[in-house]
């Protein structure tokens, strides 16, 4: 952990910062997967993680709701704060944390239950419903936002692993959506899906930007140009550059990353 | 020498050479070998199985004599008035046998003797039933009565003529009564429901000796192994599944639940006796110490297979709770636990299927060498009484002197068998119904 | 207050205790869940937890320590000289805790009156006949001395029972009241409830070195007793197995091991080579139909009780065997006198085995890699020489690791050496004369009426113990060997 001096000289003064962090760093057993990573997630933008396999983007990712709690192997160190407020903190729950900041896996991975058990999963475990009626409403509310209503509506109470892929991932976005979380992370979220399924999440995220922080993984820099607004660069555990999407792409300040999106490394 | 190794380089592709010829005897010679080790193994469970079913068919029968008897109201009326009645039923009953099986060639008195041999004495039943039917009276009514297990010997062919020596069980002149009955057709084999649902009987009566009251111990047992091993083993796998640290002690558990599974039987069995006997004062020879030893024993069966289970649960599935604001125990017991559930459900059928057939552990906890006369009165009763158990009951007769028993052995197995084969399938069943592949 | 009815009542306040933690919750932010940390049935639960658990451990400590307290206060109740000569005091305090109990159910059954039971020294002459009216059997007469020890045991329990009630009732609501008081909105019910699960978790883990521990401190405290009145040298090294209630028996363990190695190494000769066949021909001949069919026929022969294989010892093998090798057989030899022998345990054991051998090997087989068996075929090897000199020698260790296994299954099994191989202990060779193993006298010294006192009974202990370390020996090997093997391919 830093003391507050060091972290109130890098904290970046904006008003708009939803997460901050300050010189994370992360082991897997001897393995140093980041290093000394500083980055500042804004409100209600959409923020993308690129870089070649294995350069920690991910791992960074599940720093920010404490994912990485649950492998044994791994050691966060550094500050990370949401609204000014330290996440891994003692007394932070990380299970109230992770109903805040929400996540997307790389797979879609819906319960093997019924549509609205799916949606309805997150909301009941946290108590935000109290009545049937209610629910009711959290989970249209949340298949809209995650523009799967149309298609399901007819059907709430068919398997949610019945659906088609772009389906299924759509599905997890309105499950994570349904926590009223505040920030949504994306690991990689249409890797597994085809070129249409994929446009019409990306078209999801830049709505889901009205509501939310987004925060996404992705391999496609296409991708990152096409629905961020800022852009992080990591290689070999290190953030080389962040910026400005725009920037980051046509006038990039660190060879790497130029080498990176021209297509040279990785 | 050097023909077999010059020829495949210069030989037609077509040709057989010795050599050649040698390797494929010995390829078809070791193919045999195989075969051969399969067709034994495979004899050997046919020859298993049709001694079992041999030997232990007749346990389900037993030889009855149906007659169809007429007692005439003058006939009823007489033997009423009669200071010893039964015995007059009785000789009413061998004058009625004595006519139809032989025209009045041998003594009524002497067929009187012979039936009480062959059939106990029936004149009570049959007085019994006509003061409570007079209505049959004049009137042939059917009566089913059970042979002696000598006479029953005698038919099946275990005491011939040459063998029989003359006792107050069984005679030389019992031997025609029950010939002309047979050609007179009166024999006949009925469902032997005594076996079936009846006590054990003393080491005397083989005829009498059920297994009815030993299903019901092990029927108790399988419930205290049920309701101890199951929730333990889920309770362990979980922990050991998704919440251990990898460390020390849990390799400590792991290295004893493996170790456990390869402990003989019998040592259960003595841990039993210091343990919960020696010590705890429980009830000797009770399902309650039978059932805790065999659910000890089971653990381990239910712990891998629960915890193969467990594993066969997709991580993304636990990730996706996680990734929700679920916390881990609410990821596992909302999500992984019912997922697992019926991997766990057929390991724990497999697993209480062994502890039916254990029987060494029983055998020193006492649940042998004693006569299960009774069924338990009750629920309690049927945890702490001394009761045997279908295992522990089928070793008893095996150990009997009285070579009758055998035969109730062996219709012992056919039993547990069933109820082996079956809880199999159901297992089979669900795994076949709910198998999910990821 | 009966145990029983007091953990009803621990019950009833656990439930109480779960609507209360619940409705109180809900109080506190006025029915809005969402202002609350947990779930509201997870503050039910918590005070459930608390009303229940300290007080339930409270009961589970007194009942393991009051019985020697009582035993203590009974023990100086008695004098001393109200010990008849001769007899153990234990056996007079069964006496005392027979005639405390006996008064409780004639009292029960209501043929004496709860002040004839207070001061029952009263009615001494006539309580063996109110005993029986109630139904209770006592073997004689009962002396003033046990009678009154008696009643100080009753007045002890009496005492105790009004302390435990009203310490158990006062630690649940002591539970209730502190988890309720914590409740607010912020109390992190879950976090608590899920402790509780947790430890409950490693409890149920724990049980297995437990049974370990149990199995372990049963054999070694039977076998040091046992030591204690039959000297060891004499039991490893005894050359004669002849044990007598007489005393001056003779419990040597050599026979026993003899037997027990002999009737096993036949059962392997049986089993080994027909398993391993069975096993290389199923994984690199037979297609798949063959294989799904044999497979589970051979898995039956696994599933069938070991009481099944020992009365076919009994009864088919043994007198078949008889009628071969024995008097008037067929080969018109003499060499076997009675149906039970090595032989017949043996065979029997071994078609037990065959399974065990073939599933194991099966295994083994089939984790040699594709690509050693596709270089010998690409040299132009054929199959059995593939088999023989690639996978075979490749997986001998894993093979030599099955037989340990099955080795280790053949030394313990109990049931078909009962039944099918004899009582004599003997040192013989011939395979047709009866013998015996270390677990068929383990069933032998410990079935009937087992005194704990006795060498000849104790001496079973002993046995388990040599039988114990020897297959976890032959486990612990074999699986070292299997895990190597299997690291080697991974």
């Amino acid at each position: 952990m830093l003391d507050n001096t060091i972290y109130n000289e890098r904290l970046d003064t904006m008003n708009d910062v939803k997460i901050s962090a300050r010189g994370v760093n992360v082991f897997y057993a001897d393995t140093h997967a980041i290093k000394d990573v500083d980055v500042d997630i804004k409100d209600k933008m959409v923020t993308s993680f690129i870089g070649p396999s294995g350069c920690g983007k991910s791992t960074f990712l599940r720093c920010l709701n404490r994912m990485n709690d649950t492998i044994d192997i791994c050691r966060v160190t550094g500050d990370i704060r949401m609204d000014g407020q330290d996440i891994n903190a003692k007394e932070v729950d990380p299970v109230q944390l992770r109903a805040k900041v929400g996540m997307v896996f790389q797979k879609p991975n819906p319960f093997p239950k019924s549509i609205y058990d799916n949606v309805s999963y997150g909301p009941r475990i946290h108590g935000m419903a109290r009545t049937k009626a209610e629910m009711d409403e959290i989970v249209e509310k949340s298949l809209r936002r995650g523009a799967l209503w149309d298609e399901v509506k007819d059907r709430l109470h068919a398997p949610g692993t019945g659906l088609s892929g772009g389906q299924q991932q759509r599905l997890c976005i309105a499950r994570a959506v349904a926590t009223e979380p505040q920030v949504l992370l994306m690991d990689e979220p249409c890797s597994a899906l085809d070129p249409i399924a994929t446009a019409q999440i990306e078209e999801l995220i830049e709505e889901l930007r009205q509501n939310f922080s987004v925060v996404i993984v992705t391999h496609s820099m296409q991708q990152a140009a096409r629905v961020s607004q800022r852009t992080a660069f990591f290689h070999l555990g290190n953030l080389v550059e962040y910026g400005e999407t725009g920037q980051i792409f046509t006038n990039p300040t660190d060879s790497r990353t130029e080498s990176y999106i021209t297509g040279r490394i990785g | 020498m050097t023909d077999a190794t010059q020829s495949p380089a210069q030989g037609s592709l077509s040709a057989y050479d010795a050599h050649t010829a040698k390797r494929n005897t010995a390829e078809k010679r070791f193919r045999a070998y195989g075969l051969t080790a399969i067709v034994i193994a495979l004899t050997l469970l046919v020859i298993l199985f049709t001694t079992i079913i041999r030997s232990g068919a007749p346990a389900f029968t037993r030889t009855v004599v149906e007659i169809d008897f007429t007692l005439t109201t003058p006939q009823f009326e007489a033997a009423e008035k009669k200071l010893l009645k039964t015995k007059e039923y009785n000789m009413l009953f061998a004058g009625f046998v004595a006519d139809a099986i032989s025209d009045g060639a041998l003594d009524q008195a002497a067929v009187a003797a012979s039936l009480e041999r062959i059939l106990g004495k029936v004149g009570g039943d049959i007085r019994t039933h006509y003061r409570a039917n007079p209505g049959d009276l004049d009137t042939p009514v059917a009566f089913e009565l059970s042979t002696s297990s000598r006479a029953e010997q005698y038919l099946a062919g275990d005491i011939t003529r040459d063998t029989l020596v003359d006792s107050r069980f069984l005679t030389a002149a019992d031997l025609d009564v029950i010939d002309r009955m047979k050609d007179a057709g009166f024999i006949k084999t009925a469902l032997d429901t005594t076996f079936l649902f009846g006590a054990d009987a003393g080491v005397d009566n083989p005829g009498g000796a059920g297994i009815g009251v030993a299903v019901i111990g092990s029927f108790f047992m399988m419930l205290v192994v049920l309701v101890v091993s199951l929730p333990v083993a889920v309770a362990a796998s979980i922990y050991l599944e998704e919440f251990a640290p990898q460390n020390w002690f849990t390799d400590l558990i792991e290295v004893n639940i493996s170790n456990l599974a390869a402990v003989p039987s019998i040592v259960f069995g003595i841990l039993g006796l210091a343990v919960f006997i020696q010590f705890a004062h429980l009830p000797q020879s009770s399902p309650i110490v039978g059932g805790l030893v065999l659910a000890l024993m089971t653990l381990p069966t239910i712990i891998i297979a629960t915890r193969a289970a467990l594993k066969a649960v997709p991580p993304s599935i636990r990730d996706a709770a996680l990734g929700l604001g679920a916390s881990k125990t609410q990821a596992v017991f909302h999500h992984v636990l019912p997922l697992a559930a019926p991997g766990i459900l057929t390991g724990t059928i497999i697993g209480l299927a062994q502890a039916l057939g254990e029987t060494a552990p029983l055998l020193l906890i006492g649940m042998v060498g004693f006569v299960a006369r009774e069924y338990p009165d009750g629920l309690v009763s049927g945890f702490t009484d001394a009761n045997s158990a279908m295992p522990a009951q089928i070793y008893t007769w095996a150990s009997r002197a009285d070579p009758g028993f055998y035969e109730k052995a062996w219709g012992g197995i056919i039993i547990l068998l069933i109820f082996l084969l079956s809880m199999n399938i159901i297992a089979i069943i669900l795994r076949k119904r709910f198998e999910r592949r990821w | 207050m009966s145990v029983t009815f007091l953990l009803l009542i621990l019950v009833g306040l656990a439930v109480v205790g779960f609507f209360f933690g619940r409705a109180r919750a809900l109080s506190t932010v006025q029915g809005d869940t969402r202002r609350l940390h947990s779930l509201p049935q997870y503050y039910g639960a918590h005070v459930a937890i608390f009303a229940f658990v300290p007080a339930a451990i409270l009961l589970c400590l007194w009942l393991a320590i009051l019985p020697a307290i009582n035993g203590f206060l009974t023990q100086n109740a008695l004098d001393p000289s109200d010990i008849p000569e001769g007899r153990d005091v234990s056996l007079v305090m069964e006496e005392v805790k027979q005639v405390a109990a006996g008064l409780d159910k004639a009292v029960a059954a209501g043929t004496i009156t709860a002040q004839e039971a207070d001061q029952p020294e009263q009615i001494i002459d006539d309580l063996r006949a109110r005993f029986g009216a109630a139904g209770v059997a006592l073997g004689g007469d009962v002396r003033l001395s046990v009678l009154q020890a008696a009643t100080t045991l009753r007045d002890a329990r009496a005492t105790q029972r009004t302390v435990l009630t009203v310490l158990l009732i006062a630690t649940a609501l002591a539970g209730f009241v502190w988890a309720a008081r914590q409740i607010t909105p912020d109390h992190r019910a879950r976090t608590s409830v899920e402790f509780s699960i947790k430890v409950l978790l490693i409890a149920s883990a724990l049980v297995a070195i437990l049974t370990t521990v149990g199995i372990i401190l049963s054999l070694i405290f039977n076998t040091v007793e046992f030591f204690r009145m039959f000297p060891a040298a004499d039991f490893f090294f005894g050359m004669t197995w002849q044990p007598s209630f007489q005393g001056e028996s003779y419990l040597g363990i050599i026979p026993l091991l003899w037997g027990t190695l002999y009737i096993s190494l036949v059962a392997l000769i049986v089993a080994v080579p027909i398993g391993l066949f069975a096993a290389v021909y199923l994984s690199e001949y037979a297609g798949p139909r063959t294989r799904s069919v044999v497979k589970p026929l051979l898995e039956i022969l696994a599933g069938i009780p070991t009481i099944v294989y020992g009365l076919f010892a009994l009864l088919t093998v043994g007198p078949l065997l008889v009628d071969v090798f024995g008097k008037d057989g067929l080969l018109g030899v003499t060499w076997m006198g009675g149906g039970t022998s090595v032989m017949t345990a043996g065979l029997v054991m071994g078609i037990m085995l065959i399974p065990f051998v073939s599933s194991l090997s099966d295994d083994i087989i089939n984790a040699v890699p594709q690509s050693l068996r596709d270089g010998s075929y690409g040299l132009g090897a054929t199959r059995s020489e593939t088999i023989k000199t690639v996978i075979l020698p490749a997986a001998l260790p894993g093979i030599v690791g099955a037989i340990l296994l099955a080795a280790s299954r053949a030394v313990g099994e109990t049931m078909i050496v009962v039944l099918g191989a004899g009582a004599a202990a003997r040192l013989d060779l011939n395979p047709f004369e009866a013998m015996t193993t270390v677990t068929a006298k383990i069933v032998s010294q410990l079935t009937g009426d087992v005194s704990f006192d006795s060498p000849e009974a104790m001496v079973a202990f002993a046995l388990g113990m040599t039988l114990f370390v020897i297959t976890l020996g032959l486990n612990v090997l074999a699986l070292r060997i299997v895990r190597k093997y299997r690291e080697q391919y991974d």
